[in-house]
């Protein structure tokens, strides 16, 4: 097949714009079908970058829950399609203790590693971090002095992920506020909470943990705590040091008055 | 019509629909035969099965994967070496299903409109695009988006929204280019033609019986594979072919049939 310069070069042409508009197109899709922030995936999952990348959408975490809490994405629910999620306020995690989700999963996505505290800790469902819970005071009737305790009673870890604050109703001033308080040391993001809510849209319901939780950084200390020690200065700091001696001395000598 | 003539193609669709069975029951009915889906599923909760044009998108991604994908992708492999490498497409893949009967309903309707220009090696560009850009945004590419992966998530699963796309595969089918998913574009199925071109299984040609009736050109949904067709004995080499026998069950002269590749006489054919 013999080809004229120009009919080359046109193919060429073609071709490489082909390639590269479909390329950019082809990837700005994956990744904005891949950017996912606002979704709860199941426990032991890898941070969402992670888990939408050694994903295989293969359904076995979904075959294993025995609660049909986790659903497969659709192409139009704003989630990754195929991987796995949940949305506690219709089946909350049920915190199986021997997690089948976690254990069905072939990839990296979920790995029992990380319900573990330690290497040398058993793994345990209550180590879980699918999210974390968070309570919109102004909408929790608990809070209005209304007596509702149903979040702390559905709560796996009571007393633990959710307590009670008890102080005086300012309304009545003779009745108590009973108010629910989310601990995130402790809670797994499972959902039990915002299931039950009894507001007509949940007051306690789950973010990723990534959204609702914050970040002090490295300079505030809590000296009041064994592990937050001060640090014990570096290596560059002794070296300034030396510099302020070496300075001194040379204020200090003669030399500099006979210039 | 008789049963003979279609007698791959019923098995086929057996297969088809019974491997789409097994997933759907292992889902709802927690059938222990078959779990998962085509991406990756295990055969009683043990034989681990990987598709490993998704296992190399993750590796180019840069990901690596566990013992037990890389066991499932290389038995899968090892399978489609000995069958042929497409017969993925014709015998397993559930859009074959959508995108068959497009074909069909176009030879029923006596459609023949070809409105794009589109050559048939498209596909291993688009192929090589998918690796590419899996290594570039560290996402397996066509794994993200793959209609047929979408399709069989809603047959097995349940998960809704993916209509649009499989109708716009079929539409693009039947009204813009005949076999155009298959056929032009689908970088899974070109995967599968790569590792085809070197299989085991493949279909024969016996010129001595021919009466050239062009009957299985008519067919195929990859004609250019025939091309020794009314030519010369050989046996058809191409991995764009799928091994789906339509042109063995339609041939009435036992021109054609499947046969064992002879990997020493591979250049005969030229």
């Amino acid at each position: 097949m013999k080809m004229s310069r120009r009919k080359t070069i046109r193919s060429l042409l073609e071709g490489s714009l082909f390639v590269g508009f479909g390329g950019l197109a082809w990837s700005s899709a994956t990744k904005a079908l891949n950017k996912n922030d606002l979704v709860l995936r199941p426990p032991g999952a890898a941070s969402n970058k992670q888990f939408v990348q050694s994903c295989l959408k293969c359904g076995q975490c979904v075959e294993a829950c025995p609660y049909d809490t986790l659903k497969l994405a659709a192409p139009n629910d704003g989630i990754s399609p195929g991987t796995p999620y949940f949305e506690p306020r219709d089946i909350p995690c049920y915190m199986c203790t021997d997690y089948p989700c976690i254990t069905a999963c072939p990839s990296e996505s979920l790995e029992v590693s990380r319900i573990q505290k330690s290497t040398e800790e058993e793994a345990s469902i209550n180590n879980a971090q699918m999210g974390l819970a968070v309570i919109h005071k102004e909408t929790c009737i608990a809070y209005w002095g209304i007596q509702c305790d149903a979040c702390y009673r559905a709560c796996p870890l009571i007393d633990k992920a959710i307590t009670l604050d008890i102080d005086k109703n300012q309304v009545t001033k003779k009745h108590a506020n009973l108010k629910p308080i989310v601990h995130s040391d402790y809670c797994t993001g499972c959902g039990k909470c915002e299931q039950v809510c009894v507001t007509e849209k949940a007051a306690i319901f789950i973010l990723p943990r990534h959204i609702a939780t914050g970040k002090v950084g490295d300079h505030y200390l809590k000296s009041w705590e064994k592990q937050d020690k001060i640090p014990t200065p570096q290596k560059d700091q002794k070296q300034k040091n030396d510099d302020v001696q070496s300075a001194m001395d040379y204020l200090n000598n003669d030399d500099i008055l006979n210039e | 019509m008789t049963v003979k003539s279609h007698r791959y193609l019923i098995f086929r669709r057996v297969i088809q629909l019974g491997l789409l069975t097994l997933f759907i029951g292992g889902n709802y009915m927690g059938w222990n035969i078959l779990k998962g889906n085509f991406s990756f599923s295990r055969i009683a909760d043990t034989v681990p099965l990987a598709d490993p044009f998704a296992v190399l998108q993750m590796l180019a991604a840069g990901f690596t994967i566990t013992s037990e994908i890389l066991i499932g992708s290389i038995i899968i492999l090892a399978l489609y070496w000995l069958l042929g490498g497409r017969i993925f497409c014709s015998w397993i893949c559930p859009l074959n299903l959508v995108t068959d009967t497009a074909l069909w309903l176009r030879r029923k309707l006596g459609i023949t409109t070809d409105r794009i220009y589109m050559p048939r090696n498209s596909r291993y560009y688009i192929l090589a695009m998918a690796i590419i850009l899996s290594a570039i945004i560290g996402y397996a590419a066509f794994e993200s988006i793959s209609p047929i992966s979408i399709w069989f998530r809603m047959l097995i699963f349940g998960t809704g929204g993916g209509w649009a796309i499989v109708l716009a595969i079929f539409l693009l089918d039947i009204s813009v280019k005949r076999n155009g998913w298959c056929g032009h574009i689908c970088p899974l199925g070109a995967f599968y033609g790569v590792i085809g071109r070197w299989s085991l299984m493949k279909v024969k040609y016996k010129h001595d019986n021919c009466t050239q009736c062009m009957d299985c050109f008519k067919v195929c949904p990859e004609p250019q594979v025939l091309h020794i067709v009314t030519k010369h004995n050989g046996i058809i080499q191409s991995g764009e072919c799928t091994n789906c026998g339509r042109c063995i069950e339609v041939c009435n002269d036992k021109a054609l049939r499947f046969s064992v590749n002879n990997f020493k006489t591979q250049n005969h054919e030229k």
